[in-house]
C-alpha cells in the first residue's frame, strides 16, 4: 500500500470497497476504531453482501458482484459533474492538463479504444497503443493546458467518457439504490477539500477479475482526483493476505518480475544485457534501473563478467508462465515436474477439479508445507482413482512461521524481523534449510554428472554457510560493496559497474548494520502521526508514505496543518517521513514530479504509453466498466461490448463458460475470519474448525423461499465447470439484485475447504473460471454463475 | 462490587472470535464438536468446555436493511450472582479481586448453579461431576495481567480496568452513539446488584441474546433464604434419623435370626 495500517487512523473518510477488513485483516481495524472516535472518521463498506465490515460501518453500500468499475466509475462521474476534485493538486499533480492525441477515440457502442486489433493467439483482442500517448511538440515536450478547458486534456477527455457514469445508469447496473449511491459519493467526495483525506482500502474483491486491474485503477483514479494520494490519512491501500506475500512479490517470486519489480528480461527483444539496461522509461526514477539489475547480476554470479552473468538469467520466450498457463500446458502434458512450495492450487486454483485432473499428468511432484495438504494429496482426492496415476509425489514438511528466524513484509511494506521461539516437530525444516540442501544436491549432479546447461547453477553465489542463516542471505538482499564488503545503507549507493551487489534494491538498508539492522528496532514513537520510523525498515528507504511529495501545495505548505508531513520553511523541508521527490531543489521544482516512478513525473489519470516500460495498462487508459466473463446481464453503457476484450483466455470460450439460462445465480466467493487460504492449516485447529466447521452458502431468503432451502439445509451448487455441496446460510445480509428490470441472486460461499484435514469439505473453487485480467492474469474468482438445488 | 470490571462495547465489536479462542487457548479447553447450522455464532451453547462465545445476531430492519449484531457472551460475575445463591456446598465464591470463582473440589455436582443462572454460562462436565464456567481469568488478575479475552481483543470492544473509569467511559460511549442515532444503552450497573462484565448496547439486550431483566430466580431465593440455612439441620436431622433407624434395624434383624 502506498501508506501503512497505523495511518488509518488519520483518514476522514474511509472506503472499504473489494474487501473485508472486519474479518481479514481485523487487527488493522483497531485504527479504523481510532480514525472513527478521534476524529469522527466515517466508514462506508461497499460489498455485495453485509459482511462483518458492513456490519460496523457507517454506511453499507450494496453493489451487485463484478461491478466495481461502474460503481468507481460513477464516484469519478460525481466527483467531475460537481466539481468536487481537489483542484490545485489534480492541476500540478497529475496529467490532467495534458493534452491527448487527437487520434485517441472510444466507440460507446463496442466499448473499445482506438487501436484494437484481433489477438487470435489469446482468442481475444489487443491494442496498440500509439494513439494513447500525449500530443508533444518538436522537441518532444508534452503539450499541456493549464486551465484544463482544451478538449483534448485528460480532464475534459475524462469528463466526456464518464458522461455515461450517471446515477441512473450506475444505480441500474450495480443494483444499488440511488439514494445509497449518491450519499456514498458525496460521503467520499468530501474528501476532495484539501484538508481532508481519504482512504480507500482494498483486497481481492477489487482484484480478482477478469478486469482486475481497471478495478484497481478505478480506485487510484478517484485518490488522484480527490487529492488523496501521499499524505497521512490517504492512498491506495491494497491489503494483502498473507503475512509475507509482499515479502515474496518483492524477491521477484511472480515469473513476470525479478527482484524489486524489475521486469524478467525477453528473449527476442532483450538480447544482451545493454539491449535490457537501454529499455528503461525515458524519465522517473527507473533510468536508475541498470544499477540495481547489474547489482543483483553481481549479487547471484559475482565470479563472472555482468554480460555472462546476464545470459545465465532465464528469459521469458512467448510461453506463457502464469498460474493457469503452467496448468493448462500441465493438461497438455507438457511439464514433468512441479515443486509446489507452500502453495495449495488443488483448492485454490480456478477450475481446481481440472488442475487436480491435470496433476495426474505429471511425472512427479514435491510439496512443501505444513500439513498434507489437498494438491499433494490429490491423487486421494474423491474424484481420482489412484491406480490410475503414476505421479511420484514427494512430501516435505515444512517449519510454521515461528520454528525459524527471518522477515517478513506486511502490506505496509514493513520488513519486520523475526526470531524463532521454538523447534520445528519431527521432521519439519525451515524452507531456507530446504531450498539450501536442494540447490546443494542439484549442484552436486551438475558437477558429478554434467548437464545441459550447468553454468548458471555450479557458478551462482551461494555462500550462507554450511547450514544456511538468514542472516547471511539478509546482508545479500540489503546489498555490499565488493571490494570490501560493507553493506550499503542506500540503493543511491548502487552502481552499474560491477562494484556493488544487492539482492533486492528496494530493500538496501533494512539490514545495513548486521549488529541491529533495522529490520529488527522496535522502538513505538511516543508522539507524532503514527508513522513510526524506529519500527523496524519500510521499503524503501524506510519511508513509510509514498509518493509524499503529494502531502503539501507546490510552494510546500501542508494540504492539512494537523499533518506537516513535508513542510517548507525558511528555505528548506521540516521531515517527518523520507521523501520521495528531490528535498533539495526548491518546493515550486519537485512539485512538478510528485510522481517521481513515472517518466513525466505526474499521476496518470489517462495511462498511457508515454516513455515507454509501464506505467499502462493493456485494456484501458481509463478505467472502465466490463462485465465479467459469465454474467447475467449484457453490458448497459455498451450494447455490443463482451467481458474484457483483452483478457486471458486458455480455453474455448463456448466450452468453459456457462449462460444466464443454465445457470440463474451470480455467485461470489470469499474468505471468513476463523479460516485462512486453502484451510490447509486452519482446518486442522480445534478451536477454529469448532468456531467455523462447516463448508456453507449464503443465499437469500427469497432465493431459499423459491428453493425450498432452510438454515441448514444440504445444498448442490453447480456451475459449467463443475458441482459441490455445502450446508445453506440464509440470509437478509444479501438482497437481491435489481438489474435493469429483472431480479437477480448472488450466492456466496467462502474457499477454504477441501478433502484433507478434520473438517473437510468440497472445493469451491472447482467451480471458478479460468481466465485472467489482460496485465496480471488474476483469474476471476470473485463473479461467474451457478445454479442451486436441495440436496439433502 | 468489584474495582476492576470488564467493559465490552458492542459497538466495536466485529465478531473476529479473537476473545472466543483465546479464552480456550488460556484455559486450555478442548474444542467441541460443532455443525454449521445457519449462523456464523459456534458453539451453539455454554457448557464445561465453552466459557465464551461470541453472539452474531441478525435482526430484519423496517426500512429493509439487516443490523447484525456481535457481542462476547459469558459469565457476568454479578454482584447479587444467582450461582452462589443457589450452591449448597459453598464452592462458589467471590474472590478477592470480585470475580466469582467455583471450587471444583467443593463442587459437588448438584447442577443447581446450572439452572439458577440467568444467563446459562454455568457448564456442566458430565465426565468429572463438576460445574465449570469462566473465572474471569483470576489466574492472571493476581499476577497483574488482564484477562486473556480483553487482551486478544483487537479494537479495544473488551477492556479491562478500574471501575469508575470504565463507566465513565460506557456513558460517553452511550452519548457518542446515540448521537449517531442508535438506541444505545448500558447493561450492567443495575442488573443484579451490578456485573463485573459490563456492556455498551447499541440496541435493546434481546437483540444480543442478553436477557431483558435478568433476575436471580425466585426458587433460588427461596431455596437460599429457607433451605439452604436450614441444610445443616437437615444434614444432622438425616444423620440422626439414619443412626436412630440403625439401632431399630439391628434389632428387627436380630428378631428375624431369632425366629429362623
Amino acid at each position: 500500500m502506498t501508506n501503512h495500517m497505523i495511518d488509518y487512523k488519520n483518514s476522514d473518510v474511509l472506503m472499504n470497497i473489494g474487501g473485508n477488513t472486519a474479518e481479514n485483516h481485523p487487527i488493522t481495524m483497531k485504527w479504523i476504531e481510532k480514525a472513527r472516535e478521534e476524529r469522527g472518521a466515517k466508514l462506508i463498506c461497499v460489498d455485495p453482501r453485509l459482511t462483518r465490515t458492513g456490519a460496523v460501518a457507517d454506511l453499507y453500500v450494496p453493489i451487485r458482484p463484478g461491478t466495481n468499475c461502474a460503481y468507481l466509475g460513477g464516484l469519478i462521474a460525481y466527483i467531475l459533474d460537481n466539481n468536487l476534485y481537489h483542484e490545485e493538486y489534480v492541476k500540478h499533480y497529475t496529467n490532467a492538463t495534458y493534452l491527448v492525441n487527437e487520434d485517441f477515440d472510444f466507440d460507446n457502442v463496442t466499448g473499445l479504444f482506438s487501436g484494437v486489433q484481433d489477438n487470435p493467439a489469446r482468442n481475444a483482442k489487443a491494442y496498440d497503443l500509439s494513439t494513447w500517448q500525449y500530443q508533444t511538440d518538436e522537441d518532444g515536450e508534452i503539450l499541456t493546458d493549464p486551465d484544463m478547458r482544451d478538449e483534448n486534456c485528460v480532464l475534459q477527455v475524462m469528463k466526456r467518457f464518464y458522461q455515461d457514469y450517471n446515477l441512473e445508469n450506475i444505480s441500474e447496473i450495480t443494483g444499488c439504490p440511488i439514494d445509497t449511491l449518491e450519499e456514498s459519493y458525496r460521503l467520499y467526495a468530501t474528501t476532495g477539500a484539501p484538508e481532508k483525506a481519504g482512504n480507500i482500502l482494498y483486497a481481492m474483491g477489487i482484484t480478482q477479475f477478469s478486469h482486475g486491474t481497471q478495478s484497481v485503477r478505478s480506485v487510484a483514479v478517484p485518490q488522484l482526483l480527490l487529492g488523496n494520494i501521499g499524505r497521512p490519512g490517504g492512498g491506495v491501500n491494497a491489503q494483502r493476505g498473507q503475512s509475507n506475500v509482499q515479502g515474496c512479490c518483492d524477491m521477484g517470486i511472480l515469473y513476470h518480475i525479478l527482484t524489486g519489480y524489475m521486469p524478467v528480461p525477453q528473449r527476442d527483444a532483450h538480447p544482451t544485457l545493454d539491449d535490457y539496461n537501454e529499455a528503461v522509461p525515458v524519465g522517473g526514477y527507473w533510468v536508475n534501473r541498470p544499477n540495481f539489475m547489474n547489482s543483483m547480476l553481481t549479487a547471484w554470479w559475482p565470479e563472472q563478467s555482468l554480460n555472462d552473468a546476464y545470459h545465465y538469467l532465464p528469459k521469458l520466450d512467448g510461453t506463457d508462465r502464469s498460474h493457469i498457463g503452467q496448468y493448462y500446458r500441465m493438461g497438455q502434458g507438457e511439464v514433468k515436474g512441479l515443486i509446489c512450495w507452500a502453495d495449495n492450487p488443488a483448492v485454490s486454483g480456478p477450475t481446481a477439479g481440472d488442475k487436480r485432473k491435470y496433476q495426474a499428468l505429471l511425472d512427479w511432484m514435491v510439496v512443501v508445507d505444513l500439513f498434507e495438504n489437498e494438491t499433494a494429496a490429490f491423487w486421494k482426492a474423491p474424484d481420482m482413482n489412484p491406480a490410475e496415476i503414476d505421479t511420484d509425489v514427494f512430501l516435505l514438511p515444512a517449519a510454521a512461521a515461528y520454528e525459524r528466524n527471518g522477515s517478513k513484509t506486511n502490506s505496509s511494506r514493513w520488513i519486520q524481523w523475526q526470531e524463532k521461539v521454538q523447534e520445528a516437530p519431527g521432521e519439519a525444516k525451515p524452507d531456507l534449510w530446504i531450498a539450501d540442501k536442494l540447490f546443494k544436491a542439484i549442484r552436486k549432479e551438475y558437477e558429478e554428472n554434467g548437464g545441459v546447461f550447468p553454468d548458471p547453477i555450479l557458478n551462482m553465489n551461494w555462500d550462507y554457510g554450511e547450514e544456511a542463516d538468514s542472516r547471511e542471505v539478509a546482508m545479500e538482499i540489503n546489498g555490499y560493496r565488493v571490494a570490501d564488503g560493507q553493506l550499503l545503507s542506500s540503493f543511491g549507493d548502487l552502481r552499474d559497474d560491477g562494484s556493488t551487489a544487492c539482492g533486492s534494491w528496494i530493500y538496501t538498508g533494512f539490514y545495513s548494520d548486521p549488529d541491529n539492522p533495522a529490520t529488527k528496532r522496535r522502538i513505538a514513537e511516543k508522539e507524532g502521526i503514527g508513522l513510526n520510523t524506529q519500527w523496524t525498515f519500510a521499503w524503501p528507504a524506510n519511508r513509510r508514505i509514498v509518493y509524499n511529495r503529494g502531502s503539501a501545495d507546490p510552494q510546500g505548505n501542508p494540504w492539512n496543518p494537523e499533518f506537516p508531513l513535508f513542510k517548507w520553511v525558511d528555505g528548506q523541508w521540516d521531515m517527518m517521513d523520507v521523501p520521495d521527490f528531490n528535498a533539495n531543489i526548491p518546493p515550486e521544482e519537485s512539485a512538478e514530479s510528485a510522481f517521481i516512478m513515472l517518466p513525466e513525473g505526474k499521476g496518470r489519470l489517462f495511462a498511457n504509453a508515454h516513455g515507454g516500460a509501464g506505467g499502462t495498462s493493456n485494456d484501458s487508459p481509463m478505467p472502465i466498466h466490463y462485465e465479467p466473463a459469465e454474467s447475467p446481464v449484457a453490458n448497459l453503457l455498451y450494447p455490443q461490448a463482451t467481458f474484457n476484450p483483452i483478457s486471458q483466455r486458455w480455453y474455448p470460450v463456448e466450452e468453459h463458460f456457462g449462460d444466464v439460462e443454465q445457470y440463474p445465480y451470480i455467485i461470489s466467493t470469499y474468505r471468513v475470519t476463523e479460516h485462512y487460504q486453502t484451510g490447509s492449516v486452519t482446518r486442522n485447529m480445534p478451536w477454529l474448525v469448532e468456531a467455523m466447521p462447516e463448508l456453507f452458502i449464503e443465499l437469500d431468503p427469497t432465493l431459499a423461499e423459491e428453493k425450498g432451502i432452510q438454515n441448514g439445509d444440504m445444498v448442490e451448487i453447480e456451475g459449467k465447470r463443475g458441482k459441490i455441496q455445502a450446508k445453506a446460510c440464509v440470509t437478509s445480509r444479501i438482497k437481491p439484485y435489481n438489474v435493469n428490470g429483472r431480479t437477480v441472486h448472488v450466492v456466496g460461499l467462502p474457499f477454504h475447504w477441501g478433502f484433507m484435514g478434520m473438517s473437510k469439505g468440497d472445493i469451491t473453487n472447482d467451480l471458478a473460471p479460468s481466465i485472467g485480467d489482460p496485465n496480471s492474469t488474476i483469474p476471476e474468482f470473485k463473479a461467474f454463475l451457478c445454479d442451486i438445488r436441495r440436496v439433502g | 462490587m468489584a474495582n476492576s470490571i470488564c467493559l465490552i462495547d458492542t459497538s466495536k465489536c466485529m465478531g473476529c472470535r479473537g476473545c472466543q479462542v483465546a479464552c480456550k487457548q488460556w484455559n486450555q479447553l478442548p474444542a467441541e464438536e460443532t455443525a454449521f447450522t445457519g449462523s456464523y455464532e459456534n458453539p451453539p451453547r455454554f457448557s464445561a468446555d465453552t466459557w465464551l462465545k461470541v453472539a452474531f445476531k441478525e435482526h430484519d430492519r423496517e426500512d429493509g436493511n439487516v443490523d447484525w449484531y456481535m457481542a462476547k457472551l459469558g459469565c457476568m460475575h454479578c454482584t447479587d450472582a444467582a450461582c452462589m445463591q443457589a450452591c449448597p456446598a459453598g464452592a462458589i465464591y467471590r474472590s478477592d479481586e470480585g470475580t466469582v470463582n467455583i471450587d471444583e473440589v467443593k463442587c459437588i455436582g448438584c447442577n443447581y448453579c446450572v439452572t439458577a443462572c440467568p444467563f446459562h454460562v454455568v457448564g456442566f462436565d458430565r465426565l468429572t461431576n463438576k460445574a465449570r464456567k469462566c473465572t474471569f481469568c483470576h489466574d492472571r488478575l493476581v499476577s497483574g495481567l488482564e484477562p486473556s479475552c480483553a487482551k486478544a481483543c483487537p479494537t479495544g470492544a473488551i477492556t479491562f480496568g478500574d471501575r469508575k473509569q470504565l463507566i465513565d467511559r460506557a456513558v460517553n460511549r452511550v452519548d457518542y452513539l446515540k448521537a449517531r442515532g442508535k438506541n444505545a444503552q448500558i447493561y450492567g450497573i443495575d442488573e443484579l446488584d451490578g456485573t463485573a462484565m459490563l456492556y455498551v448496547l447499541a440496541d435493546n439486550p434481546e437483540k444480543y441474546g442478553l436477557p431483558a431483566d435478568p433476575q436471580v430466580p425466585v426458587q433460588t431465593r427461596i431455596w437460599n433464604a429457607i433451605f439452604k440455612p436450614l441444610r445443616l439441620f437437615v444434614v444432622v436431622a438425616v444423620a440422626f434419623g439414619l443412626w436412630a433407624n440403625r439401632s431399630q434395624t439391628r434389632e428387627i434383624e436380630q428378631a428375624k435370626r431369632g425366629e429362623k
